[in-house]
């Protein structure tokens, strides 16, 4: 299999590391050789948080290059366009419908983009986007914190990894109250893809 | 055989375990803090945060004279604090095995500055390994030991951000189980460097370069990847996976161990190939040795002499030399996006003091209206709080290296500043070494204002203890040093205690202070909200009383959000409610009060 490169992007405090790892796992788990590292500003919330995660037969960079992502996850739209350029031609984008305005906006010095931007934005490097009602479908479950579960469900339609094992490897890592609300969470992402 | 996907960090800390480690000491810094995070899971090995990163290795040597194994952990600056330290175990060498840590971070993801620590390597005369990935990480750092109580020497091991903050596989070797009893033993001639020992001492030093340098022709940590003879490349670190990607096909030396360099392996495969290539990052540490051995090479010619290393760096740099010619055809990031720089963190205890600050000396104004010149000086320091000088709190003027601001502020005064300077300092900053500015500012009647802001952690690296905490590294209850009673013990003659929340109080001492003649000291006192978790019914605005006047944006609080729909809301999720409640405060139409229901 040629290297597999995943990008996960979103806001300090939404769980972008989180994501990622597990996923990492779940790659390890599957036989593969693993890489992954996550890029923050500084140790703190609120600032935008990329993570790359890279797996295969042999992986020498965890980076992934610009323009090599297969996959790009993305919890926040604006966080979408900031690392767009990472995705291949033929890559996909999985982007949360959740708009986090930064204080630069709050303040009145910068501007916010609408939808109709930010999927024309991304369809510039590929025009397989998902504009995905994450955070929605995460509260209509019972809490709006299962977002990162929802679209790990949807995204797992572009993974080389089965399902059956990322779930077994969400559920490995959650405390047990947890479990069974992620797994929901997780097949109703899945399957928002296949509808 | 067992996989484990770890970080650097972790392999570090594993390694180590496994290598028999016994006491393990560190003050946190990115990217160096998760070593000792790990360590301190482990049972059976004392470690502990140190006041500051000198006294981490002090307390490292001090073990390891008693014969057991001992590591010191820091980030890059943490050794310009610990470089006499360094320099003196470097001088008596060591019974049991002692490494010392220290992460440089290119790029300066997260310090003031970017530094190469190989440089303390060579100005040291000890050895100094880079690890490549966290299997390396894991395997250098159990080599490490071997090489330190082999060649009576600490062993500088320098993994970079990339390496620390990676997580690749690890497939971890036999635990070593070491039989040692700590004991020390008197041995003057080692261990107390009067000018005649240390002469004799500096001599063994020399000595133990030249044992090393043989050492270096042979050892594992240095290896040859046979390619084509067109392309040599020599690398080292995190540089050697990036160019590997970008040049499959050429012949590598990859450096494990950087000080010494082994001279004639260089020159042997420098002699079978074509051209070489020098990829590391930072420095020309390993080029301009190459250079000294008339060795014809290319390296900060091409490459960047400062940032982070990435594979995109390394093509596009071989690419304009002429050295690769096709690159894929490249996309290029959106310009004029909305920036994201981080934020103090909802029922942030610093957001109350800083916007008080902020209001007091003209730093930022309602949005519409025009900003006034800035008044008073502050000087900022090390830690979450550096974040008050991003807008819209703008209230840092200085921010040097730790402990800094206090002394700073002395400066002014003393040089004769018109105004009375204010310095900023965390709890865990001024247990590092604010203590030593302030000291010095008692003693020589600087009539500055000290705000120590108190949130009972280290928050900026992840809640780790320190003196102050009265939490140790194992999460364990430990002694806990008060703040007031050190400062007021130092001979500080006016301290005062307010609670960060209560901006009437804050604003009063304040004033109080300033306009005081003397040395004050504040300490601004509410836990860190991101350790405690304390939450209660979050804050609402209501909108009929809200006239859009945009005050409590000004606190800077991320749960607080202004649309051009819906105006200025609150964010229930993300506000921590009752236990801050300072937009509440500040919002001159008393629009915002507690919302009503269940307590998130």
């Amino acid at each position: 299999m040629k290297t597999q490169n995943i990008l996960i992007v979103g806001v300090g405090g939404q769980g972008v590391v989180l994501a990622s790892n597990l996923l990492a796992e779940a790659a390890l788990s599957a036989g593969y050789d693993v890489k992954k590292t996550d890029t923050l500003g500084m140790a703190q919330r609120g600032g935008s948080v990329v993570s790359h995660l890279r797996f295969g037969e042999q992986v020498a960079s965890p980076l992934i290059a610009a323009g090599e992502a297969d996959l790009l996850i993305a919890f926040e739209k604006l966080e979408a366009i900031r690392w767009g350029h990472f995705l291949k031609t033929d890559g996909a984008a999985v982007v949360n419908d959740l708009a986090m305005p930064p204080l630069s906006v709050t303040l009145g010095s910068d501007v916010y983009p609408c939808d109709a931007e930010i999927v024309t934005a991304l369809k510039r490097f590929t025009p397989e986007v998902h504009l995905v009602p994450g955070t929605a479908t995460a509260s209509r479950l019972g809490n709006a914190k299962m977002v990162n579960t929802v679209l790990l469900g949807y995204a797992s339609n572009f993974l080389p990894i089965g399902a059956e094992r990322l779930a077994s490897t969400l559920e490995a890592g959650l405390p047990p109250k947890l479990r069974q609300p992620n797994l929901v969470a997780f097949e109703t992402g899945r399957s928002m893809y296949l509808k | 055989m067992e996989r484990l996907l770890l970080s650097g960090n972790e392999a570090i800390a594993l390694g180590a375990c496994h290598a028999g480690l016994k006491l393990a000491a560190a003050y946190p810094g990115t990217p160096s803090t998760e070593i000792l995070e790990a360590i301190a899971k482990f049972p059976g090995i004392y470690a502990e945060w140190s006041s500051n990163e000198a006294v981490a290795v002090e307390v490292a040597l001090g073990a390891c004279y008693t014969g057991v194994r001992a590591m010191a952990c820091m980030k890059h600056v943490g050794l310009n604090v610990a470089a006499d330290a360094f320099m003196a175990a470097s001088t008596t060498g060591v019974r049991g095995g002692l490494v010392i840590v220290a992460a440089d971070d290119p790029g300066i993801h997260s310090s003031q500055n970017e530094q190469d620590s190989r440089n303390y390597a060579r100005l040291g005369k000890v050895p100094c390994l880079e690890p490549s990935d966290s299997q390396e990480a894991y395997d250098f750092a159990r080599s490490a030991f071997q090489l330190s109580e082999e060649f009576d020497t600490p062993v500088l091991l320098r993994p970079t951000t990339r390496v620390c903050h990676s997580k690749s596989v690890v497939m971890p070797s036999p635990k070593l189980e070491l039989e040692r009893t700590p004991q020390f033993s008197h041995e003057p001639g080692k261990l107390v460097m009067l000018p005649g020992a240390a002469r004799e001492r500096w001599r063994k030093v020399l000595e133990r370069m030249e044992k090393l340098t043989i050492y270096a022709e042979k050892s594992p940590l240095n290896r040859a990847v046979e390619g084509s003879a067109e392309l040599g490349i020599v690398a080292s670190g995190i540089g050697f996976q990036y160019a590997r990607e970008v040049f499959p096909n050429a012949s590598f030396l990859k450096l494990g161990l950087t000080h010494p360099l082994p001279d004639k392996l260089i020159r042997d495969f420098a002699g079978r190939v074509k051209k070489v290539l020098v990829i590391e990052e930072v420095e020309d540490f390993i080029e301009q040795y190459l250079r000294s051995q008339g060795i014809t090479a290319l390296g900060k010619e091409i490459f960047p002499r400062t940032g982070e290393f990435s594979p995109d760096i390394i093509r596009d740099s071989a690419v304009k030399a002429g050295i690769i010619d096709n690159t894929p055809a490249k996309s290029w990031p959106a310009a004029g996006l909305a920036r994201r720089p981080p934020l103090l963190c909802p029922g942030c205890p610093h957001s109350g003091v800083f916007f008080t600050l902020s209001s007091l000396g003209h730093r930022s104004t309602l949005p519409g209206k025009k900003p006034r010149p800035p008044k008073l000086t502050i000087c900022g320091d090390i830690g979450c709080y550096t974040l008050g000088a991003y807008q819209p709190l703008g209230v840092i003027d200085t921010c040097g290296c730790m402990g800094a601001g206090i002394s700073q502020a002395a400066g002014m005064a003393k040089a004769g500043a018109a105004e009375k300077p204010l310095a900023v300092i965390g709890d865990s900053t001024f247990m590092h070494s604010g203590i030593n500015s302030l000291l010095n500012a008692v003693y020589n009647q600087a009539k500055i204002c000290v705000l120590i802001l108190d949130n009972g952690t280290t928050a900026m690296t992840g809640h780790q203890g320190h003196p102050g905490s009265g939490l140790a590294a194992t999460r364990q209850p430990a002694a806990r040093v008060i703040i007031e009673e050190l400062v007021r013990g130092a001979g500080v003659r006016n301290a005062s205690v307010v609670d960060a929340f209560d901006l009437k109080a804050v604003r009063a001492e304040l004033r109080r202070a300033m306009a005081s003649s003397e040395l004050e000291v504040i300490i601004v006192r509410g836990d860190c909200p991101t350790l405690t978790r304390k939450r209660s019914r979050p804050r609402i605005i209501n909108t009929e009383k809200c006239d859009n006047c945009g005050a409590c944006l000004l606190i800077g609080c991320s749960a607080i959000k202004k649309s051009e729909s819906d105006g200025i809301i609150i964010d229930s999720g993300a506000c921590v409610g009752g236990y801050c409640a300072l937009c509440q405060q500040v919002c001159p139409k008393e629009a915002i009060s507690e919302s009503i229901g269940e307590a998130v």
